[in-house]
C-alpha cells in the first residue's frame, strides 16, 4: 500500500470505524474492566464501595450455599441444553426437509411466540401449571387426580421455563445445519445398503454436529443468567447464578460481591467459548 | 410392512411431533390471549370469570401502562436508529479497510452476543452509577444500543460476503465522491441486510428485560411494568396489551418480510 493511498483512506476509515470503537470502548470494555476491578474491592457500613485491594469476595464465593447454587445452576443449564437438543433435533429435521414454500411459514411459527414479552409468557406457564391452574383443574374435572399436583416452585419448573425460553436458539443453528445437508449423501448411504439408524449416526449426525455445538452454547450460557425464569417458576427454590448476582446488585447491595459472582459467569462463558472454538465451532454461527 | 406404508407412518409421526412442539410453543400465548378476555376483577386474576372485552377498553385508561409502552417504543426506535447507523458504518468500514486491531473489534463485538445478559446489565449499571449519568430513558437507550450494534454488524456482514467491490470503484471512476458512492451505491445494495439488522435490533429492544432491569432508574418500560405486576398478579389489561403488541408485530413483520422476499426474487 503506498503512502498516498494510506493517507487518503485514513479519514474515511476513521469516520466509519471510529464510532463503533468509541462505543465498544465506553460501554463494553470500561464497564467490564470496572467490574473486574470492583470484584477485588470491599464495602463499608453504608454499602459504599471501598477501593482497597481484598480477595475477600473471592473467598466468599466458596461459601457452601453458593457452591450448592452453582451446582444447581449448572445442572439446570445442562438439563435445559440436553432437553433442547432432544426436542429440537427431530423438529428441525422435519421442518428443514418440508417443501420450500411451507418451510418459511413453519419456521416463522417458531419465532412468532417470541414476539410476546418473555416475562408474560413465563407467567403464562405459571397460570397454566399453578395448583389452581388450567391443567390441574382439567385433571381434577376428569377425576384423573384427587388433589392438585404441585408442578411449580421446584427446579423442574425452572428447567421447563428455560427450555421454553431458549428453544428457538437451538432450532436456529440445527435448522441451518440440516438444511445444508446434501441429500445425495443420504441416498448414497441408503443405496449402499446402510440402514436408517446407521446412516443417521455415521452421516447425518457428524455433518450436523456443528449445529448442535452452536445451539448448545446459545442455550447453556444464557440459562445460567435468566434469573427471572427461576424467580417466576422456581419460586426461590431453584436459584441459578443469575439470582445470586441480581440479589447483590439489588436487595443485597454488595456490589463488589456481585462483581465477583459475575466474574464466575464471565469465566464460565470464556471457557465454554474456547472449548467451542477448539471443537471447530464457528463464532459467526452464534449470532442470531 | 411395505415401504410405502413405512414412509406414510414416518410422515404421520413427524406431523404429530411438530404439532406437539408448536402446541408447546404457543401454549403460553393461548393463556395470555384467553386471560385478556377474562371478566375477573379480583387479584391475582387467575380464575376464569367469563368472557369480556372490558379489559381492552380499560387498557386505555391505564396511563401508567400506556406510558410504559410509549417508553418502550421510544427507546426501541432511538436505539435501533443509533445501532443501525453505527453498525452499518462499522460493518462496511471493517470490510473495506485493512487496519490494526480489526480482530480486537471483532472479538469485542461478540461479547454482547455470548455473555449472559445479566453481566452486561450489571456492568452498565456500575458504569452509569460511577459516571453519575442519571438512570432513565437516556441510559436505557445507551444500553439497548450497546447490545444491538453487534447484531446489526453481523447481519450486514452476512450480506457483504457476496458484495462486489468493483461497483464502488466504477462509481468513483465515473466521478462520484466517496460520500456520494456510499449513499448511492453501497447503502442501496446492502439495504436488505441493514433492514434485517434493524428489525432484529428493534425486536430485541422491545422485549429486553434483564439489561433494562439494571439500567432503568425510574423509567419503566413495558417488560419492566410486567415484572412489577407479577408480584401482585398480572392484570388482564397487561394481557390485552401483550396480545395487541403481538398482533402489531406480526403485521409489521409480514409486511416487511414480504417486501424483502419479493425484492430477493
Amino acid at each position: 500500500m503506498t503512502k498516498q493511498k494510506f493517507k487518503s483512506n485514513t479519514l474515511p476509515s476513521l469516520v466509519m470505524i471510529g464510532p463503533v470503537v468509541l462505543w465498544l470502548a465506553f460501554f463494553i470494555v470500561i464497564p467490564l474492566l470496572y467490574v473486574a476491578v470492583m470484584s477485588f474491592c470491599g464495602i463499608d457500613e453504608q454499602y459504599n464501595i471501598v477501593f482497597r485491594f481484598t480477595a475477600d469476595n473471592y473467598k466468599r464465593l466458596f461459601n457452601a450455599n453458593y457452591v450448592q447454587i452453582y451446582a444447581q445452576s449448572l445442572t439446570i443449564a445442562a438439563l435445559t441444553t440436553i432437553i433442547c437438543i432432544v426436542l429440537a433435533y427431530p423438529f428441525s429435521f422435519f421442518i428443514a426437509r418440508t417443501l420450500s414454500k411451507k418451510k418459511a411459514i413453519l419456521y416463522m411459527l417458531v419465532i412468532i411466540p417470541f414476539w410476546t414479552n418473555s416475562l408474560i409468557r413465563i407467567y403464562g406457564w405459571r397460570t397454566f401449571l399453578g395448583t389452581n391452574g388450567w391443567l390441574n383443574n382439567r385433571l381434577l374435572d376428569f377425576g384423573l387426580i384427587s388433589s392438585p399436583i404441585d408442578f411449580l416452585f421446584k427446579p423442574s419448573a425452572t428447567v421447563l421455563g428455560m427450555v421454553y425460553s431458549l428453544f428457538p436458539y437451538m432450532v436456529l443453528p440445527l435448522y441451518t445445519a440440516i438444511e445444508k445437508l446434501d441429500k445425495s449423501l443420504l441416498e448414497a448411504s441408503a443405496d449402499l445398503g446402510a440402514k436408517g439408524v446407521s446412516t443417521f449416526f455415521r452421516i447425518i449426525l457428524p455433518l450436523t454436529a456443528s449445529g448442535i455445538f452452536s445451539g448448545s452454547i446459545m442455550v447453556f450460557i444464557p440459562s445460567l443468567g435468566y434469573f427471572f425464569v427461576s424467580d417466576i417458576l422456581g419460586g426461590g427454590n431453584s436459584d441459578i447464578i443469575g439470582n445470586l448476582i441480581e440479589r447483590q446488585f439489588q436487595s443485597g447491595n454488595n456490589w463488589p460481591l456481585g462483581a465477583a459472582l459475575s466474574m464466575v459467569l464471565i469465566i464460565i462463558t470464556l471457557l465454554l467459548v474456547k472449548l467451542y472454538q477448539k471443537c471447530g465451532g464457528d463464532m459467526e454461527s452464534l449470532g442470531v | 410392512m411395505t415401504r410405502k406404508n413405512k414412509k406414510r407412518l414416518q410422515k404421520g409421526f413427524s406431523i404429530v411431533y411438530c404439532c406437539l412442539i408448536y402446541l408447546f410453543l404457543f401454549l403460553p400465548i393461548t393463556v395470555i390471549v384467553t386471560n385478556s378476555f377474562n371478566a375477573t376483577t379480583s387479584k391475582p386474576y387467575m380464575t376464569w370469570k367469563g368472557f369480556s372485552t372490558d379489559w381492552y377498553g380499560k387498557l386505555f385508561d391505564n396511563t401508567a401502562l400506556l406510558e410504559s409502552f410509549g417508553n418502550t417504543m421510544f427507546i426501541a426506535i432511538v436505539s435501533t436508529l443509533l445501532a443501525t447507523a453505527i453498525g452499518t458504518l462499522a460493518a462496511v468500514g471493517m470490510y473495506k479497510y485493512k487496519f490494526k486491531g480489526k480482530s480486537v473489534i471483532d472479538a469485542l463485538l461478540y461479547i454482547p452476543v455470548v455473555i449472559p445478559e445479566i453481566v452486561l446489565g450489571i456492568s452498565l449499571l456500575t458504569l452509569f452509577s460511577n459516571t453519575n449519568i442519571p438512570r432513565g430513558t437516556l441510559t436505557l437507550v445507551l444500553a439497548h444500543t450497546t447490545f444491538s450494534i453487534p447484531f446489526v454488524v453481523f447481519n450486514i456482514r452476512a450480506r457483504l460476503s457476496g458484495y462486489d467491490k468493483s461497483i464502488e470503484e466504477a462509481s468513483m471512476d465515473l466521478g462520484a465522491g466517496r460520500v456520494k458512492t456510499f449513499f448511492n451505491i453501497t447503502l442501496p445494495v446492502l439495504a436488505p441486510g441493514i433492514f434485517g439488522g434493524a428489525v432484529l435490533a428493534f425486536t430485541l429492544s422491545i422485549d429486553d428485560v434483564i439489561i433494562s432491569y439494571f439500567t432503568n432508574g425510574q423509567t419503566k418500560t413495558f417488560p419492566l411494568k410486567v415484572m412489577e405486576s407479577i408480584k401482585s398478579g398480572v392484570s388482564p389489561d397487561i394481557n390485552a396489551l401483550s396480545a395487541l403488541i403481538l398482533i402489531g408485530t406480526i403485521i409489521f413483520v409480514v409486511i416487511t418480510q414480504s417486501g424483502v422476499l419479493s425484492r430477493n426474487k
